[in-house]
């Protein structure tokens, strides 16, 4: 039966001031039963302020055959990571 | 055990956490049997908030696995609502959007009980309650205008459960002397609000209201249908044949 209920993404953001992040998906008929499906299946022990639920079809997704083009010259910049500030402790969440 | 309560006090604790057990362990029925994996959990959830709720309400009216576990059938006071058997998922969800709509709307009015425990209890569960009633809502309006066959067993969860409806709007002598005391609400008070929620629910997934039937009463006195009997059979053998198990 759920073979027949599309995939929606789930997200949650764990508390105010934090991004939304992916924790599975769910199988629901519709968006509001999407978001019954994703509280009542992720949210249980606390774990969230807020919810997402995307369409799983709805994601746009890079190719992995391009993997090679689109990540690994990446790999040999590492002057792009902002490693050689100090950053002060008072800052969070980076 | 016989529990004979006269104290107006002790036996509303007892009617609230009588539905409240029943009915939870009537949804964790479905626990692994649920028609997808999502709405198995989601079964769960309302399963284990209802025990939760029990578990305070009986506590308070005394010691809460001895009531649980140790009375008989005849001492239960829970509404005959809550102890019809689950059926197919359409019929548990009539029966549990018909009693969270009930019990949402007595929870808004407990949270001004004259009664301490009773207030702070309705402010807790009143929250989960409105999940409930919008879930069995939701449920009802897509299995109803859904495909023939989900239209039909929905119909047919809401004509299997109509005839229980009046009991839970019944005043009798312990429930007056409940609401003279304003420990309780007067469910008669809401009862026309309650009619007419329901009918949109019902007319939103395009059924119709079922015929009014003649009512089943008693469940308040002790007078069961013979399926709350088995109910207890299975949740109560455990700790009665095995009277000092631990977790």
């Amino acid at each position: 039966m759920s073979g027949d209920w599309p995939l929606w993404e789930v997200f949650v953001r764990a508390k105010g001031g934090l991004s939304h992040r992916h924790v599975g998906s769910v199988h629901a008929p519709d968006a509001q039963l999407a978001l019954a499906h994703a509280r009542d299946t992720y949210t249980r022990r606390l774990e969230g302020v807020s919810l997402w639920v995307v369409p799983s079809a709805e994601i746009v997704a890079s190719d992995p055959d391009q993997a090679g083009e689109l990540f690994e010259p990446a790999e040999s910049k590492v002057y792009r990571h902002p490693t050689f500030y100090d950053i002060p402790d008072e800052v969070k969440h980076i | 055990m016989a529990t004979v309560a006269v104290d107006p006090r002790t036996d509303y604790l007892l009617r609230l956490g009588d539905d409240a057990l029943v009915l939870g362990q009537r949804l964790s029925e479905w626990c692994g049997h649920g028609p997808v994996l999502e709405v198995d959990i989601s079964l769960a959830n309302l399963a284990l908030d209802l025990v939760g709720q029990a578990n305070l309400l009986l506590n308070e009216a005394g010691d809460g696995d001895r009531l649980a576990f140790h009375r008989d059938v005849l001492d239960f006071k829970n509404c005959l609502l809550v102890e019809q058997p689950n059926g197919d998922f359409a019929q548990t969800i009539a029966r549990h959007l018909l009693y969270t709509s009930w019990q949402h709307m007595l929870l808004q009015r407990l949270t001004n009980s004259s009664d301490q425990f009773l207030r702070e209890f309705a402010a807790k569960a009143v929250k989960e309650v409105t999940y409930h009633r919008e879930l069995a809502s939701e449920w009802t309006i897509r299995l109803g205008d859904g495909t023939e066959e989900s239209a039909r067993r929905m119909a047919a969860g809401l004509d299997w459960n109509w005839r229980f409806i009046p009991e839970l709007f019944e005043v009798d002598g312990t429930l007056a002397a409940a609401i003279e005391r304003g420990l309780a609400p007067d469910p008669r008070e809401f009862e026309a609000e309650y009619r007419s929620a329901i009918a949109a629910v019902i007319a939103e997934a395009c059924l119709e209201a079922p015929p009014e039937q003649r009512p089943i009463l008693g469940g308040r006195r002790g007078h069961h249908s013979e399926h709350l009997g088995h109910l207890l059979a299975v949740m109560q053998f455990l700790p009665r044949t095995y009277p000092d198990a631990k977790w």
